[in-house]
């Protein structure tokens, strides 16, 4: 299983790295939402940081849809799913290959996103720091839940307006739970029991992934 | 008309409904600190109870036994998907009531309160569920990604259950009992209220029933057409 996780995550990244449309398409989409956020609050509120917690895991949470699509994008080829089927991997495998890559790539994204808080939010590039290792679980958790969820709509009627509705519920307790395990760490206050939730999110989300997704690929 | 019928399940619904609505308008006491407002707690309750536990715990077990492979068959999608439905109209019905209760008591019609949000976030997911049974015309992918989808969402079932006591919220405690199993509320007002319960209980049997019934005569009719349709190919491709 290991062994086609990695396989299928190489996969999937070196994709992406000669396609570039994380870079030249989804990060400048991320960075604009983040402005466009900052905008819609007005300069007082968006200066002032207080908001910036939110306003994060807001935009991560539309970033995180569009590389899910992306993720799913990159299977819609005709015949693709179907050779991957007859090439007999572990579907557990797959599932934790993609969402690994998907997790590495919102990795950068989120990175990104946290330079753009410190640099527009006026976030305190210590407290970023930080809340490093709380943004990094929290990102894991909504590429492996993206993975399933993506995996859902394929091949259906209007997957692409079809995903949010689906995603977006289920990343609803990790934007709470991310928020407000940033605002722990960035203005102090109590962290583990955000922790507790993101955690276990991540194992079930881990655990679910694997048992079904052999389930939703099989057409 | 055979003993579990389901026009019985509707006439022992009305006749229990009727008795919750004398009983709740007429019969019982205002309440001492919420005055008449206490008497839409006797419908709130019980239509949480059928949107929460009764009608999405329905589909959600329908749909683990349509992907346990030994109990996998149509029928069981078919109640998944009809318990579902009527699960989103409890919902709603339950967010109704709940603002309506709401507004004189707290002031507001909505409140971003832990039980609130995570009830309202369950409607978007039974809502998500039914465009995800839309977008799959394959009888059996669709069958098999709805199930999926469902028991995904059972998540939420403790979340809204013990939001009360895992966050400090407006919306009060449990309703009929306490947490230590005692009774919360006594005599006229108790009796209206286990009524109402096992009333709203009935009704959901009636319309899970009467659903499932036409739901499967759709089914039967779309296998005709298309039975009709192949077998007219079949006599073009003779001719």
């Amino acid at each position: 299983m290991i062994r086609t996780a990695w396989l299928v995550a190489r996969k999937d990244l070196r994709i992406e790295m000669r396609s570039r449309v994380l870079l030249w398409q989804v990060t400048p989409f991320a960075v604009l939402a983040l402005v466009l956020a900052g905008l819609a609050l007005g300069p007082t509120k968006a200066g002032s940081s207080s908001s910036a917690p939110g306003l994060f895991y807001l935009v991560v949470l539309f970033v995180a849809l569009a590389v899910v699509q992306r993720s799913r994008g990159i299977e819609s080829t005709p015949g693709t799913r179907a050779s991957v089927s007859t090439l007999g991997l572990d579907p557990g495998g797959v599932f934790l290959g993609k969402a690994l890559a998907l997790t590495l790539e919102l990795w950068v994204l989120g990175a990104i996103l946290l330079a753009g808080s410190v640099l527009f939010l006026h976030v305190a590039l210590v407290g970023a720091l930080k809340a490093l290792p709380s943004v990094a679980v929290t990102l894991g958790v909504m590429s492996t839940a993206g993975t399933i969820y993506g995996a859902l709509t394929t091949g259906g009627d209007g997957p692409v307006t079809l995903l949010p509705l689906l995603t977006l519920p289920a990343f609803a307790p990790l934007l709470v739970a991310g928020e407000r395990s940033l605002s722990a760490a960035l203005y102090g206050g109590a962290l583990w029991e955000w922790w507790v939730i993101v955690v276990v999110a991540l194992v079930a989300y881990v655990a679910v992934g694997i048992a079904v997704y052999g389930v939703l690929e099989e057409s | 008309m055979t003993r579990w019928s389901p026009r019985w399940w509707g006439w022992i619904s009305v006749v229990l409904l009727a008795f919750t609505a004398v009983m709740g308008l007429w019969v019982t006491p205002p309440d001492q600190v919420q005055g008449d407002l206490v008497r839409l707690l006797y419908i709130h309750p019980a239509i949480a109870w059928v949107a929460l536990y009764v009608s999405f715990g329905t589909a959600v077990v329908a749909a683990g036994l349509y992907l346990w492979p030994r109990t996998r068959s149509e029928g069981m999608d078919r109640v998944s998907y009809c318990a579902m439905e009527i699960s989103v109209l409890f919902i709603a019905l339950t967010l109704v009531t709940g603002s309506i209760w709401g507004r004189p008591t707290w002031g507001v019609w909505w409140a971003w309160d832990a039980r609130l949000t995570s009830t309202a976030i369950l409607g978007v997911f039974e809502v998500a569920y039914l465009a995800l049974r839309r977008a799959n015309e394959d009888a059996e992918l669709r069958a098999r990604r709805s199930a999926v989808f469902a028991l995904l969402t059972a998540v939420n079932v403790p979340i809204i259950h013990f939001s009360v006591i895992w966050w400090k919220t407006l919306h009060q405690g449990a309703s009929v009992l306490t947490s230590t199993g005692a009774l919360n509320v006594h005599g006229s007002m108790l009796w209206t209220m286990l009524v109402s319960f096992v009333g709203f209980t009935t009704l959901f049997v009636w319309l899970l029933l009467r659903r499932v019934a036409l739901e499967s005569s759709r089914d039967e009719r779309r296998r005709a057409r298309l039975d009709a349709a192949l077998d007219l190919r079949r006599r073009e491709g003779v001719g």
